[in-house]
């Protein structure tokens, strides 16, 4: 059984449609990209599955739940949680209060996550009491996927965790993703750098207008000549 | 929670920490500011009064209590509070509804209690007061400013409802205490004569110390509860905090609570020190309040107590050079300088 399906999801903001039927589907262990050009829906539509967006009609199934109609809280619970693309963490709190605010709905006892935390991105550790606000691009990504991490989530909903970043931490991060993945995290995420995302994912969607254009495992839509052109830069 | 903290000081505890720390505290700009305000303030020490000082800084914390309520409301929920100077006033009257009354029919009276001017009452009816204010001011954001936001109402929505707030409460408080003075028993008492002709009224020192471990409390509340670390997260970044599965309504009802309860305080306090309760008393103090709050830093409830005793000084020490009845004014002075220098206040981050 999918581990994530949304089935023609309508949604948007306000006056304004986005998202105009999109279906997706995640299975366990999958790495899954969606590319697509500027404004397609590929943010609105991780927004409308985490519920931070109200999905209009269609309906977005986790692990066999309806979760169309759950606000974040519960979603989160669930074990669905979601980096931003942008402002992902909470600037002017610690890294080690963003890892516990990422812990929020635990009750349980979570300090060996935080030091699971940072074994997997280790320049963290040093500056455990620095402002998260004061950190270096790559060093704030990697504490918003981990402060993501802190509820071990069945799946990791990652929207363009490489923009903006030099490219040799572009690199690091996409060989963050695949050691999370390699742990037994499903991974959706949305990227800027497509070849390379589509070279580590196991199957991957376009979105073009939002609506759902192609469908394909990783390698096919890499040596799609459709794709390439439009997609890939040629 | 408070062992999951301590680990992360004890792993990050090398002797560097604390420096490090300080860096990002001492920017340039915030040096600067400093540096300035601490050339006034010296060059002005020779001139200034010492009790006039001494009394600035009990009238600082009573601005200080609400102040910070008011930069709290505003930095989680956006919201620039008019009505928090009438949460002030509802508290004291509510304080006097409590000692007079209440507290006789069960046989709690009295006033001058030691080298204080009011009595066993008051202390009963403070708790009291912050209680009711902090439910009320619950009560309200369901009534009204829940339902604005629920429907995507901005910033400026928002602040006219708490005009209409303001108002509301100003009216109701008329309707059911009159327009007239009211004040709480009192008896009068000696004040303390220290050297350099400083003069503090007991009831002064009470102020202080009631605002002093209000706000050791909120600090202890924000840095080392789960609810306090969430409420700076809302703050910080309100929709990472829904996908962190932060409840923020409860946030919301903590953050009512705490500046309410702060609010109610405040207004006690002040018609301790003012010896008198008038219904428009909260609302004159919404210029010293808003000229803490943003002399700080909007959001920053370490800025608005600073912000606060320094307004709350100004204010006095303004009373030796010009008539007291501009005292409001310099606080208007000092909002509208902060305003046109630094919009962002002295502990504002950079834009």
């Amino acid at each position: 059984m999918a581990l994530l399906e949304a089935f023609d999801v309508v949604a948007g903001y306000g006056e304004t449609e986005i998202l105009h039927g999109v279906s997706i589907v995640v299975n366990p262990g999958e790495v899954v990209t969606i590319i697509g050009p500027n404004g397609c829906g590929k943010s609105t539509l991780m927004k409308a599955i985490v519920g931070l967006v109200r999905v209009r009609s269609g309906c977005v199934h986790f692990r066999g739940v309806d979760i169309s109609e759950h606000n974040p809280e519960q979603t989160v619970r669930s074990g669905l949680c979601y980096v931003p693309q942008s402002d992902n963490v909470f600037p002017s709190m610690t890294i080690h209060e963003n890892l516990e605010m990422g812990a929020f709905v635990r009750r349980d006892d979570y300090r060996d996550r935080i030091h699971e935390m940072f074994q997997l991105f280790p320049d963290l550790q040093p500056s455990a009491r620095r402002k998260a606000g004061s950190l270096s691009g790559g060093q704030r990504q990697m504490l918003a996927i981990a402060r993501a991490l802190m509820l071990d989530p069945v799946l990791l909903l990652l929207d363009e965790p490489s923009a903006g970043l030099a490219p040799a931490l572009v690199q690091s991060v996409f060989e963050r993703i695949r050691d999370i993945n390699a742990t037994g995290v499903s991974i959706l995420l949305v990227e800027q750098n497509a070849r390379e995302s589509l070279r580590m994912s196991d199957r991957g969607y376009v979105l073009s207008g939002g609506s759902n254009q192609l469908e394909d495992s990783g390698p096919a839509l890499l040596s799609n000549p459709d794709v390439g052109r439009l997609y890939l830069g040629g | 929670m408070r062992r999951v903290f301590s680990q992360a000081q004890q792993s990050a505890g090398n002797l560097r920490t604390p420096l490090r720390r300080l860096g990002p505290a001492l920017s340039a700009g915030r040096v600067s500011v400093l540096i300035v305000a601490g050339m006034v303030v010296a060059g002005l020490l020779p001139f200034m009064k010492l009790g006039l000082v001494v009394n600035g800084l009990i009238f600082g914390s009573v601005i200080a209590l609400g102040a910070i309520g008011l930069t709290l409301v505003y930095g989680i929920l956006k919201l620039g509070n008019f009505a928090h100077g009438d949460y002030m006033a509802l508290g004291a009257y509510i304080a006097f509804f409590v000692v007079d009354g209440v507290l006789p029919r069960v046989g709690i009276e009295g006033a001058g209690l030691g080298p204080f001017t009011f009595g066993v009452p008051v202390l009963v009816a403070l708790p009291l007061a912050a209680l009711v204010v902090a439910l009320g001011a619950i009560a309200l954001d369901g009534l009204i400013y829940g339902r604005l936001r629920d429907r995507g109402a901005g910033t400026a929505i928002l602040m006219m409802a708490s005009l209409g707030v303001a108002i509301a409460i100003r009216g109701l408080i008329q309707l059911i205490w009159t327009g007239d003075t009211q004040h709480y028993p009192r008896e009068s008492r000696q004040v303390y004569h220290l050297p350099m002709d400083v003069r503090i009224p007991p009831d002064g020192i009470f102020v202080a110390v009631v605002a002093v471990v209000l706000v050791l409390g909120l600090y202890a509340l924000l840095n080392h509860t789960k609810m306090g670390k969430a409420m700076r997260a809302t703050s910080d970044n309100p929709s990472l905090a829904l996908v962190s599965g932060i409840n923020t309504r409860h946030v919301v009802w903590w953050t009512w609570a705490i500046g309410g309860a702060m609010a109610a305080v405040a207004g006690v306090l002040l018609a301790v020190v003012q010896a008198q309760l008038l219904p428009i008393m909260g609302w004159k103090f919404l210029i010293p309040l808003f000229a803490a709050v943003i002399l700080g830093g909007i959001g920053n409830p370490y800025g608005a107590l600073v912000g606060a005793l320094i307004v709350g000084v100004s204010m006095e020490v303004s009373t030796q050079w010009i008539n007291p009845s501009y005292k409001p004014a310099v606080a208007f002075a000092i909002m509208i300088g902060v305003l046109l220098a630094r919009p962002r206040g002295i502990f504002g981050d950079s834009p």
